[in-house]
């Protein structure tokens, strides 16, 4: 299974309509978190919002998860060990309030199982391609680094 | 040495997400966690746990709801430090445990690549550590940066 998500605070239906597009031609169901869902999409399955208990259980059986540029999203999936397919969101298609996704985008290219489509054709080129590498939730140097550098001001205060 | 009373807070969703990414620095403190979102803090088995009201800048009635819990449960637990990631009800809790002598300290959601959030820069004045995970964006604004979550 896919899933698909969007983020609790925002619609995104350009990836859900790309999703919507592209699930007929995979092999896999897709199963969504869409916000406010569109009468148009009836190629994936969508859910407005989810509990968390039901958010864990579908990110727990997904094979890949596709999402907008959203830290939770990256998170979810660099601790479950899945490949991540993150399209970010565009100002200029109203889709948020800056383009700061563009540039998490940038930044997290580079981790491990992270893949970014910079447009919805890119997506349909990475599913295409299948057999992405999973992300890794082994805790990297910079993560070390914050987490004692907030043992210390707890322990000091300082 | 006694152990340092924390109070962990954080809004649902990406905040949460990073605050126990951070919870290595803390959770063998006398810590209790905030979040907004019912059955989150026990899916990561962060307890104890409260649940505390929501709120935006868009929401004056909401603002004030939250910052009444928050203030009951900071009388109760006089917490020597607290930290946040965010979002608004974490501003609230740094501006009100400051004011009761507690450490506070900030860290900015790693999302916010380009500039410190409006949280954030609303925290700044109640922060005894104010902290971006992004280089460029705590050089920009006179913020701390000492890594990531990521």
């Amino acid at each position: 299974m896919i899933f698909v998500t969007v983020g609790t605070q925002l619609p995104f239906p350009r990836l859900l309509d790309a999703m919507n597009d592209l699930a007929p031609d995979l092999s896999q169901p897709v199963i969504a978190q869409c916000g406010q869902r569109e009468p148009r999409w009836t190629n994936i399955e969508c859910h407005d919002t989810l509990t968390p208990d039901a958010f864990k259980t579908f990110t727990n059986t997904a094979a890949l998860m596709v999402s907008h540029a959203g830290i939770g999203s990256i998170l979810t999936a660099k601790s479950l060990g899945l490949p991540l397919i993150i399209l970010p969101r565009r100002h200029e298609f109203g889709e948020h309030r800056n383009d700061h996704q563009l540039a998490t985008a940038r930044y997290v290219q580079s981790l491990q199982g992270v893949h970014v489509a910079w447009t919805a054709d890119e997506l349909g080129l990475l599913l295409a391609a299948g057999n992405l590498e999973p992300a890794t939730n082994t805790p990297g140097p910079s993560h070390q680094t914050l987490v004692h550098r907030l043992r210390g001001f707890i322990e000091t205060g300082e | 040495m006694k152990s340092k009373r924390v109070l962990a807070i954080a809004s649902g969703g990406g905040h949460w997400q990073q605050l126990m990414l951070m919870r290595d620095a803390f959770d063998d403190c006398d810590t209790l966690y905030l979040t907004t979102l019912p059955g989150l803090a026990d899916q990561f088995q962060a307890t104890p746990s409260r649940l505390i009201p929501d709120c935006n800048r868009s929401a004056k009635l909401a603002i004030l709801r939250c910052a009444l819990s928050l203030l009951r449960i900071i009388l109760s637990q006089r917490p020597d430090v607290i930290i946040s990631t965010g979002a608004l009800p974490g501003v609230i809790a740094l501006a009100i445990g400051k004011t009761f002598g507690a450490r506070t300290i900030w860290v900015d959601s790693v999302a916010n690549a380009e500039e410190m959030s409006m949280s954030g820069k609303l925290a700044r004045r109640f922060a005894d550590l104010w902290m971006s995970q992004w280089e460029d964006v705590a050089a920009d604004c006179g913020a701390e940066f000492s890594g990531a979550v990521l």
